[in-house]
C-alpha cells in the first residue's frame, strides 16, 4: 500500500474545528461536508487536492472534538495520507476506523515543504520527498491497527472475529 | 509496580489482574454514548456492517444536545435517525427535547453514569465523568457503533499524569480557573494520551461541580481521561441518583506517573485563555482594556448549578452592559426548573440577559449566538479555536462564570471581586 502526491503544509495544532467546521455538522453526508475541508484555514485547499495527495502538519494534529466527520473529510477530498509530528488522540483513534492512512515523523513534517512531491509506503513507513530526494523513517502502524486496517476499518475487523473475543 | 487509578479500572474491565501503560487491551463497556451529530454517523456505520442489535438497551446512552431544539431542516433529519433508531432498539437512556440536557451535565445528573465504570462517549467531552470516580473517554463514531454492537472496545493502556492539589480557591475562583491554569501550564498537548489523576487534600476540598469542569477540560491538554479519586464528595452525590452501585477503585501507593504537578489552589487567580487556543491563558486582571461583544455562560463545562449561582450572584439587581448580548444556558432541564424557582430566571432577564433552554447551540458555533466577523465573545466553554463561535475572524475568550457574568455588567474583560 502507498500513495503519492502534492504536499499540502500546515502549522501545529490543526483542530478539528478548522478541518470541518461545526456549523456544517447538520448532515452526516461525507461528500457534502468534504466541500468545506479546511475552508477555515485554507479557502483553496478543495479546490486544488487531488488523489494522492498528502497533508504536512506539526504537532498535535486533529485537536479538539470527537467528530470523525474530520479524517472523514480528508479522506473524501482524496487525501492519500496525513503525515504530522503528532497526531491529537481521538483523531488518530478515528482516522484508524476509517482507514485514513496517518503517519508520525517529526523530521519529515519538519523538513518537508508545501508543493513538494511525496511518496509514503505505509508497510514500511518509509517517506521519500520526491522534490528534495530525501527519504525518512515512519514507524509503521503495529500488527493490532494494521489488522482493522487490512479488514477496512474496525467494524469490518469485528465481523470478522479477529479482533474480537 | 503498581497501578493508577485509570489502569485498576480498565484491567477490572478487561478481566486482567494487571495492566501496564502501552498495553492493548479490550475492555468491557459499562455505558456507551452519542449525541445528535455523532450518533447519525454511528447508526449508519452500525447498519452498513450488518449489526441489527444494541448490546444492552439500558447500557446506551444517546442524547439530542448539539443542535435542539431543531435549527434547521438537516438537523431535524439526524434527530429523527437517532429517535427513530432509539424508539426500534429500545434505548432506555434516550433523551429527546423536554428531558434532555447537555449530555455532560444530564448524565452524572440522572445517575446514568457511577464511580468505577468504564465509559466511551462520541463526543470529545466525555472525559467529564472521570469527577465520579470512573474512566471515561471521547471516541468517534465508528467506536461508539462498535461499543453499541458488541459492549467492548479496544484501548492502549495510558500512562499517567499526577496533579497534586493543595490549598483552597479563593471565592472568586472555581474548577475553571484551576483547569485553565493547568492547560496553560502544560499546553494543549500536554498529556497527550495520558490520564490526568487529580489526588491531594485539595482535590477533597473542590466541589462535584469543579471536579466535573476540571475534569471536562482534560481533553483540551490532549488527555485521554481526567479523573478524581471517590471520597465523601462523589459519595454523597451518587446517593440517591445513581442507577447502578458504584465501584470504588484507588491508584497504588507504588503507581508509577509520567511527572507530577503540583498546584496550590489558594494561589489560583481568575484565568483567562486568549484566542485561539485554550493554552493561551492570562490572568484576567492583566486583560481589563478588550472590550467584549457578548458573554455566554453554559455549556457542558459550565452549565451546572454552581455555575447558575455565580451568575445569579454577581448579575441580580444589576444590568448588564449596553451594546453587550449575554446569553445563559442552564445545562439541564432540572437546571433550568431550579433556576425559575429560585426566582435566578427572573433575574437574569431583568439584568438584560437572556436565557435558552438547555443546548450546546452557541459553544461550537452552531446557532444561538453566532458571531460576526471582528466581534469578541467571552464564553464559559471550552474552545477558543479560529471560528469555533462563528466567523473566522470573530474571537472567543474562555473564563468561569465568575469572570463571564462581571464581564457582563462592564463589557470589559473583568475580574470579579467579592463586594464591588
Amino acid at each position: 500500500m502507498n500513495t503519492k502526491g502534492k504536499v499540502f503544509k500546515y502549522p501545529d495544532n490543526v483542530d478539528t474545528d478548522v478541518i470541518i467546521p461545526a456549523r456544517y455538522l447538520n448532515t452526516p453526508d461525507a461528500k457534502e461536508l468534504a466541500l468545506h475541508c479546511m475552508e477555515d484555514i485554507d479557502t483553496e485547499f478543495v479546490g486544488k487536492v487531488q488523489a494522492g495527495d498528502v497533508m504536512v502538519a506539526g504537532w498535535n494534529f486533529g485537536c479538539g472534538s470527537s467528530r470523525e466527520h474530520a479524517p472523514l473529510v480528508i479522506k473524501t477530498c482524496g487525501t492519500g495520507c496525513v503525515i504530522a509530528k503528532s497526531f491529537a488522540r481521538i483523531f488518530y483513534r478515528n482516522a484508524i476506523n476509517i482507514g485514513l492512512p496517518i503517519l508520525e515523523c517529526e523530521a519529515a513534517a519538519e523538513e518537508i515543504q508545501a508543493d513538494d512531491i511525496v511518496e509514503v509506503n505505509f508497510d514500511t513507513g518509509i517517506i521519500t520527498d520526491i522534490t528534495t530526494g530525501k527519504r525518512y523513517q515512519a514507524q509503521p502502524f503495529p500488527p493490532f491497527i494494521q489488522t482493522i486496517i487490512q479488514c477496512g476499518g474496525l467494524l469490518n475487523s469485528l465481523k470478522e472475529g479477529e479482533n474480537h473475543g | 509496580m503498581g497501578m493508577t487509578m485509570t489502569q485498576k479500572i480498565l484491567a477490572a474491565h478487561a478481566g486482567l489482574d494487571k495492566v501496564e501503560a502501552g498495553q492493548l487491551i479490550n475492555a468491557n463497556l459499562d455505558i456507551v454514548l452519542g449525541n445528535d451529530i455523532t450518533t447519525p454517523v454511528a447508526i449508519n456505520e452500525f447498519k452498513k456492517a450488518g449489526f441489527t442489535s444494541v448490546f444492552d438497551r439500558d447500557r446506551v446512552a444517546i442524547v439530542l444536545d448539539h443542535f435542539v431544539p431543531n435549527k434547521d431542516i438537516k438537523a431535524a433529519e439526524q434527530s429523527k435517525t437517532c429517535r427513530e433508531f432509539s424508539c426500534s432498539h429500545c434505548i432506555s437512556h434516550f433523551y429527546d427535547v423536554g428531558k434532555m440536557g447537555i449530555e455532560h451535565a444530564l448524565l452524572p445528573e440522572q445517575g446514568v453514569v457511577t464511580a468505577g465504570d468504564c465509559i466511551i462517549g462520541a463526543d470529545s467531552h466525555t472525559c467529564t465523568y472521570g469527577a465520579l470516580g470512573a474512566f471515561s473517554t471521547g471516541v468517534g463514531s465508528t467506536d461508539m457503533a462498535a461499543g453499541m454492537a458488541t459492549g467492548m472496545a479496544w484501548f492502549k493502556v495510558p500512562s499517567a499524569i499526577k496533579i497534586h492539589l493543595t490549598g483552597k480557591l479563593p471565592s472568586n475562583c472555581s474548577g475553571k480557573d484551576v483547569i485553565l491554569t493547568i492547560i496553560g501550564m502544560i499546553g494543549v498537548d500536554g498529556a497527550l494520551y495520558k490520564s490526568m489523576e487529580f489526588t491531594g487534600e485539595g482535590a477533597h476540598g473542590l466541589s462535584m461541580d469543579d471536579r466535573l469542569c476540571i475534569c471536562n477540560m482534560a481533553i483540551e491538554a490532549g488527555a485521554k481521561n481526567g479523573i478524581f479519586p471517590v471520597d465523601d464528595v462523589t459519595m454523597a452525590y451518587l446517593k440517591g441518583r445513581s442507577e447502578r452501585e458504584g465501584v470504588v477503585f484507588e491508584a497504588d501507593a507504588d503507581a508509577e506517573y509520567e511527572r507530577t504537578i503540583e498546584i496550590d489552589l489558594s494561589q489560583i487567580v481568575p484565568t483567562v485563555a486568549c484566542p485561539h487556543l485554550p493554552e493561551n491563558t492570562h490572568p484576567a486582571s492583566e486583560l481589563h482594556g478588550i472590550k467584549v461583544d457578548q458573554v455566554v455562560i453554559g455549556s457542558c463545562t459550565n452549565g451546572r448549578m454552581e455555575d447558575m449561582e455565580a451568575a445569579y450572584t454577581i448579575l441580580k439587581g444589576k444590568k448588564i452592559a449596553d451594546g453587550l448580548r449575554c446569553i445563559i444556558i442552564p445545562g439541564t432541564m432540572q437546571i433550568l426548573r431550579a433556576c425559575v424557582e429560585r426566582g435566578w430566571y427572573t433575574a437574569f432577564i431583568d439584568a438584560g440577559a437572556v436565557v435558552s433552554t438547555p443546548t450546546c447551540g452557541p459553544c461550537l458555533g452552531g446557532y444561538m449566538g453566532i458571531l460576526a466577523a471582528g466581534e469578541k465573545c467571552l464564553a464559559t466553554t471550552n474552545r477558543n479555536f479560529v471560528g469555533r463561535m462563528g466567523h473566522v475572524e470573530s474571537e472567543v475568550y474562555l473564563a468561569s462564570p465568575h469572570t463571564a457574568a462581571a464581564t457582563a455588567l462592564t463589557g470589559y474583560i473583568t475580574e470579579y471581586k467579592e463586594g464591588e
